[in-house]
């Protein structure tokens, strides 16, 4: 393949690959994202393979490995294309009945369909089905049409179509462009994307470099690793978009080594946009170099930090630093750095492709777009969605995610990873979106959802939490370092029927003391798991003290009575 | 010169000086165990927090070991909210380092006697402020002793978890650099000794030609002469009785 020179060529590229594609064919995706994996995906898809090549249908029929399609509860999961024709549990015994009925002859099979909890119906199409109907799959919808690993299937989906747009844009225009749109930063912070991009472009230095943050690392939460697993190239556009507005040739990828298969996306992605010219000198005869370094992640929570990313990037001990000069300004090796994380960079081709108007009118007044969440906990629908900002908890978590299993009742649900807070029903049709999340106590975060039913204990919840944040503290700073050790230590005793009547105040102390006094941000909203709880359950904490019982019978509080 | 308040106090600094040495310098004290001149900042301690109001006007709580004076900032060393935060920082290091005279000596002044957290066991003086790893690496050049592992489980040591590190050359920097004590150095009988919280190392120290005096580690005078690129024949004698 020769390299792509123009963006006239990247266009009659994608009408050759798109031009030898049949839409009328049949083509059966397989979800290969990790929670399907976990269910078996991979021998279900060889045995299609297989299947088709028995039964001599390659002429009929295609069969995708694809990423992540989000309804993980359900997997492993099967469409069937063109009409949409959605299984789900599909097993190896299922595979030859699919080809030799849905394929050759058009007929459903009934026990694979879905089956709505509410009317107990069978749902043929994936469109119709509730977990899907109520989302808005912008960013996500790709991966269920695309093969992670070939550039050619991005391409037919329009991919790269952004970069060819943004590189006859002058780099200001992107960037005012960005600034409309609202991007604010997926990462957690949600900073505008775009005044971070402005300033990065603005700060004096010749080197200036673009970093995307795949080092997702809150339990519950796997939207970015989806992504990158399901769609790599998305992420590499918007970084190049980003890198040619900032004026940066080199990008870097910090992504965990415990997401091998994003790992493996990620670097075919690279090679393959290099072969073809999307990455390197010149691109698409523009004049722009610019290319992308993976650096693997050692599996500390602390590296997602932005400072203590780039110094483990650099090769020091991954900790952070004080950011009074901001990482725009000095970042990594001392220079001017951009970082967002994945789910920002996969946004910005959307942006960029459908303008900043139209990105606009999705979300609410001071966050746009949409928001990828990964539901998981004591939820009916456990997996990803991806939902516009302003949609109420309710609905993400009963209308979507079916409610709560096993009959019980909803009591709270944690967003924002371990650092986040609860939010109980009574706040159930709050309007998710960065700042009514943030008034709430809690906070948008990467986007995990962990919804928990009424046999949770919320002391027991929050101690869960400061145990991990514990464990993940750098131990830089000394008020998160002993100020959580010593958390836990309370909270343990009032799990266990040790509690005592100044703990509430000390807890409280305590935890404002970190949110004032840590050096950075892990530290900072490490209380949140206490103080929401705290806030919305703390008779909860009063029955433990002073009646010894856990409301929920989660605690054993007679264990340690001496 | 760069004009600034500190506790209402009209004062100046050359611009690029930290708050806190801006304060120091016009003899107000802010408390702090990690900062030292000879490295670079680090803000672990916490303790030098201070508030401060731009000539912007925002409002926020800043490391004054690392902020650097702006023209117009107002900086506060003593509110409530500091003093808050400092009691309880002392109370979390007093549960750390029960028996540290540093810490509660510090503790006392900021009206804190007792903590109620619970207390760590073993006479443990370190508070992880890296002074010691910092000048070894910093100023020494050496590396000889580094924080390892994350958190709670956060400890000084020696390369490997060695019980001698290959390259210390026995200077003691570490010791002097240390704010609690918490790593100290004996010289017997010609030979130093120097005590980290979870190991020690002996040093053979030399001999001067001419008074006779044990004055530094061999290691040390070798590390000199190699670093410097002078014969170590200059270092027979020790600094006094050399010409």
């Amino acid at each position: 393949m020769p390299k792509l020179k123009s963006p006239e060529e990247l266009e009659a590229l994608r009408k050759s690959l798109t031009g030898k594609r049949d839409p009328e064919k049949a083509v059966i995706t397989v979800c290969n994202g990790t929670g399907c994996h976990a269910h078996g995906c991979r021998a279900v898809t060889a045995a299609f393979e297989e299947e088709v090549k028995k039964q001599d249908l390659s002429a009929r029929v295609d069969v995708r490995a694809t990423g992540c399609h989000g309804f993980c509860e359900r997997g492993p999961l099967v469409v069937i294309k063109p009409q949409d024709i959605f299984y789900q549990r599909v097993r190896v015994k299922d595979v030859p009945e699919i080809l030799t009925e849905t394929v050759a002859k058009g007929n459903t099979i009934e026990r694979l369909l879905y089956t709505d909890r509410q009317s107990g119906k069978k749902i043929t199409y994936e469109h119709d089905v509730p977990f899907y109907k109520l989302q808005k799959r912008l960013v996500f919808g790709n991966n269920g049409l695309i093969d992670p690993t070939s550039i050619d299937d991005y391409l037919a989906v329009g991919g790269y179509a952004a970069l060819a747009r943004a590189l006859k844009m002058a780099p200001e225009e992107i960037i005012g462009e960005v600034k409309k749109a609202g991007l604010r930063g997926r990462g957690g912070g949600g900073f505008p994307a775009g005044n971070k991009w402005e300033s990065t472009r603005n700060a004096q230095g010749n080197t200036k470099f673009v970093i995307c943050n795949a080092d997702e690392g809150d339990p519950g939460a796997y939207m970015d690793r989806s992504l990158v697993e399901g769609n790599p190239h998305s992420a590499l556009e918007g970084m190049l978009i980003g890198a040619y507005a900032i004026g940066s040739h080199q990008g870097y990828i910090y992504i965990r080594n415990e997401y091998p298969l994003a790992v493996r996306h990620v670097r075919t992605a690279i090679q393959q946009a290099e072969e073809y010219g999307l990455l390197g000198k010149n691109i698409l005869g523009s004049g722009f170099d610019f290319s992308i370094q993976i650096n693997r992640g050692g599996g500390a929570f602390i590296c997602g930090e932005s400072t203590a990313l780039m110094a483990s990037l650099e090769g020091r001990v991954g900790e952070p630093r004080a950011k009074y000069i901001h990482t725009s300004e000095q970042g990594l090796w001392g220079q001017p750095t951009n970082l967002n994380n994945v789910e920002t960079w996969a946004n910005v081709p959307l942006i960029i492709n459908n303008g900043a108007e139209w990105y606009r009118q999705i979300g609410t007044e001071n966050s746009k777009g949409t928001k990828i969440f990964s539901l998981v906990g004591n939820i009916t629908n456990t997996g990803l969605v991806e939902v516009p900002m302003g949609i109420t908890l309710r609905e993400i978590i009963f209308d979507i995610g079916g409610g709560i299993p096993k009959g019980r009742n909803f009591k709270a649900v944690q967003t924002g990873g371990p650092s986040g807070g609860v939010i109980p029903e009574s706040l159930l049709d709050l309007k998710v979106d960065f700042d009514e999340l943030d008034k709430a106590g809690s906070m948008m975060g990467s986007g995990g959802m962990i919804v928990m039913d009424d046999k949770t204990c919320m002391v027991d919840v929050a101690k869960y939490f400061v145990s991990f944040l514990e464990g993940e503290s750098c131990g830089k700073c000394l008020p998160c370092r002993e100020g959580l050790q010593q958390m836990r230590e309370i909270l343990t005793g009032i799990t266990e029927g040790r509690g005592k009547s100044g703990d509430i105040k000390l807890l409280e102390e305590l935890c404002d003391t970190l949110v004032d006094a840590s050096l950075c941000a892990l530290g900072s909203t490490a209380p949140n798991p206490v103080l929401s709880t705290l806030r919305y359950f703390r008779d909860e904490y009063e029955t433990h003290i002073k009646d010894k019982k856990c409301p929920a019978g989660v605690c054993n509080l007679e264990a340690v009575k001496v | 010169m760069v004009k600034l308040t500190v506790n209402g106090r009209n004062i100046t600094a050359e611009e690029g000086t930290t708050i806190l040495y801006a304060a120091r310098d016009n003899n107000i004290y802010i408390p702090t165990l990690c900062e030292n001149e000879a490295v670079a900042p680090y803000g672990a301690c916490r303790l030098c927090l201070v508030e401060i109001s731009t000539a912007k006007g925002r409002e926020r709580l800043v490391t004054s070991c690392i902020y650097q004076v702006e023209e117009g900032l107002d900086v506060r060393t003593d509110t409530e909210r500091i003093r808050n935060i400092r009691r309880m920082l002392l109370e979390l290091l007093l549960a750390r380092c029960p028996d540290s005279d540093v810490i509660q000596d510090m503790a006392r002044q900021a009206g804190v006697t007792r903590t109620r957290f619970k207390k760590q066991k073993g006479n443990n003086k370190c508070i992880l402020c890296a002074n010691c790893a910092r000048t070894c690496e910093e100023v020494v050049g050496v590396a000889a002793i580094s924080l390892a592992r994350r958190g709670v489980d956060r400890e000084l040591t020696t390369p490997f978890n060695e019980d001698f590190s290959e390259v210390c050359i026995g200077c003691g920097s570490c010791a002097y650099s240390c704010p609690t004590g918490a790593i100290t150095l004996e010289d017997t009988n010609g030979t130093r000794r120097i005590n980290w919280p979870h190991n020690w190392m002996e040093f053979k120290l030399k001999k001067c030609s001419v008074c006779g005096k044990y004055w530094a580690p061999e290691k040390q005078v070798e590390y000199v002469a190699a670093t410097s690129g002078t014969p170590l024949s200059d270092y027979d004698a020790c600094p006094d009785c050399r010409d």
